[in-house]
């Protein structure tokens, strides 16, 4: 078990090395998010709709553009002089090669979430610092979740045509329900409702991560394998 | 091929049974007292998306015993099932507004079950899409048992969906935990279409399946197949 975890964690370290190293993705992510929260700016009236009552469907919406764009990104890296026929060689098991890219584009998106959340803060007036545990909290599930399915398909599409266009419309339906309760969730937050009103949300983005992280480990190795 | 001719011969009688389910359902099951004839959609409805979601869990657990037992049979019948299964879901989707229009007053309104059933479609389309995106026929089995059964894992949300959030949708009436809370007479209509649309499904599968048979058959033999 402990081989696992240690394993992973060179997988994810090589991503992360390779990625602090060059740290164009991050950039590009990151001016993307700013870019996106800027079009929306531009894309309400803020005479009609209050930025509280759009806020949370904004926040998501970039989210989920800047993790589709991550997650494109996670397994293109390894087909560069076929350096994932080299990681599947290394005596590790599958399953670790699967929680190392995971835990890498968990921390990519993270970062890339981490700038989002203080710009939306800013652009759009809303008070997130007295919300900010929940917040976090809700963002973690509902980010886990669709990180676990995202990385398990891109290792599938990046080896077909169109990978950039496909892993989106493969991806897109699973993360339509996490990110259904990550957005009502959100705008009770904001809105500072009682925390009992979002547990049942909280209960169900965890139930589909544990489901979905238990699956994509199990289902990874028949990506791979030759 | 005897397959085919099996696949054709259930279809057949399905198509049959169905013209009679209808005769029933508009003449012999009585008009619901607040919706009136608009009701009787609903044994269209129900019945197709009943299809949709069968499809879908078969499409999952065709992908499991495709990476258990490396038959290609399985994937065979993963790709019947997703085409089939395609086509309910659009069943279910085109009544759905018809229906939706004179009870509800709107075609479509962005509740969670639509969402998600909307998603069931794009799911199958996403498979599918995924199966002409591969060229290598092993390959293409496994990325497809692997999103079929992610997809399965997705069903009970979907389901789930409707007891979780307050939704214009009606709630399940037949498969639900209580008793089934629909008048004798609707509920066997009702029940009888479930049936013939089953029967139409595993027709519809078994054809879809022969015409896979076919193809590889003739590609292996080298033959040139146009594109299905």
């Amino acid at each position: 078990m402990a081989d696992w975890f240690r394993h992973a964690w060179r997988v994810a370290r090589k991503d992360l090395l390779v990625e602090f190293r060059s740290r164009t993705a991050i950039l590009s992510a990151a001016v993307f998010v700013v870019l996106v929260l800027v079009v929306f700016n531009f894309g309400r009236d803020p005479t009609a709709v209050a930025a509280v009552d759009l806020a949370p469907s904004i926040l998501w919406v970039t989210f989920t553009f800047a993790a589709i764009l991550a997650l494109n990104r996670a397994f293109q890296l390894e087909l560069e002089n076929q350096a994932l026929d080299g990681l599947l060689l290394a005596p590790i098991s599958r399953g670790s090669i699967y929680l190392g890219k995971l835990i890498a584009n968990l921390i990519f998106v993270a970062t890339i979430e981490a700038i989002g959340v203080p710009l939306f803060a800013l652009f759009f007036n809303v008070r997130v610092l007295p919300v900010a545990a929940p917040l976090a909290g809700v963002i973690a599930l509902a980010t886990v979740g669709f990180v676990t399915v995202g990385t398990l398909f891109s290792a599938m599409t990046v080896r077909t045509r169109f990978a950039e266009l496909l892993l989106p419309v493969l991806l897109l339906p699973f993360m339509i329900p996490p990110l259904i309760w990550a957005v009502l969730a959100t705008a009770r937050l904001l809105a500072n409702r009682p925390l009992s009103e979002i547990e049942g949300w909280l209960k169900m983005l965890a139930a589909y991560d544990i489901l979905f992280v238990v699956l994509a480990f199990l289902l990874f190795p028949a990506t791979v394998n030759e | 091929m005897r397959m085919l001719r099996v696949g054709r011969w259930i279809t057949g009688i399905g198509l049959v049974l169905l013209a009679a389910v209808y005769v029933r359902a508009l003449a012999f099951t009585p008009v619901e007292r607040f919706q009136g004839p608009a009701q009787k959609i609903f044994y269209v409805h129900v019945p197709a998306a009943w299809c949709a979601m069968l499809a879908m869990g078969l499409v999952g657990v065709a992908g499991i015993l495709y990476l258990l037992l490396k038959d290609p049979r399985f994937d065979r019948f993963g790709e019947a099932s997703a085409e089939v299964g395609t086509a309910f879901s659009m069943v279910m989707l085109t009544t759905g507004p018809i229906w939706a229009k004179p009870i509800w007053g709107t075609w479509w309104t962005w509740d969670a079950r639509l969402t998600l059933t909307l998603f069931l479609f794009l799911l199958f389309i996403g498979y599918l899409v995924l199966r002409g995106a591969v060229t290598e026929p092993g390959l293409r089995a496994r990325y497809s048992a692997v999103l079929g059964i992610c997809g399965l894992g997705l069903l009970p949300f979907i389901h789930l969906s409707v007891y979780l959030f307050r939704t214009l949708h009606p709630q399940p009436i037949v498969l639900k935990p209580s008793a089934p809370s629909l008048p004798g007479p609707m509920l066997v209509t009702l029940l009888m279409s479930f049936g013939v649309f089953t029967l139409l499904y595993v027709g519809f599968v078994v054809q879809r399946y022969a015409f896979s048979y076919l193809r590889e058959q003739l590609e292996a033999a080298g033959g040139d197949v146009g594109h299905a």
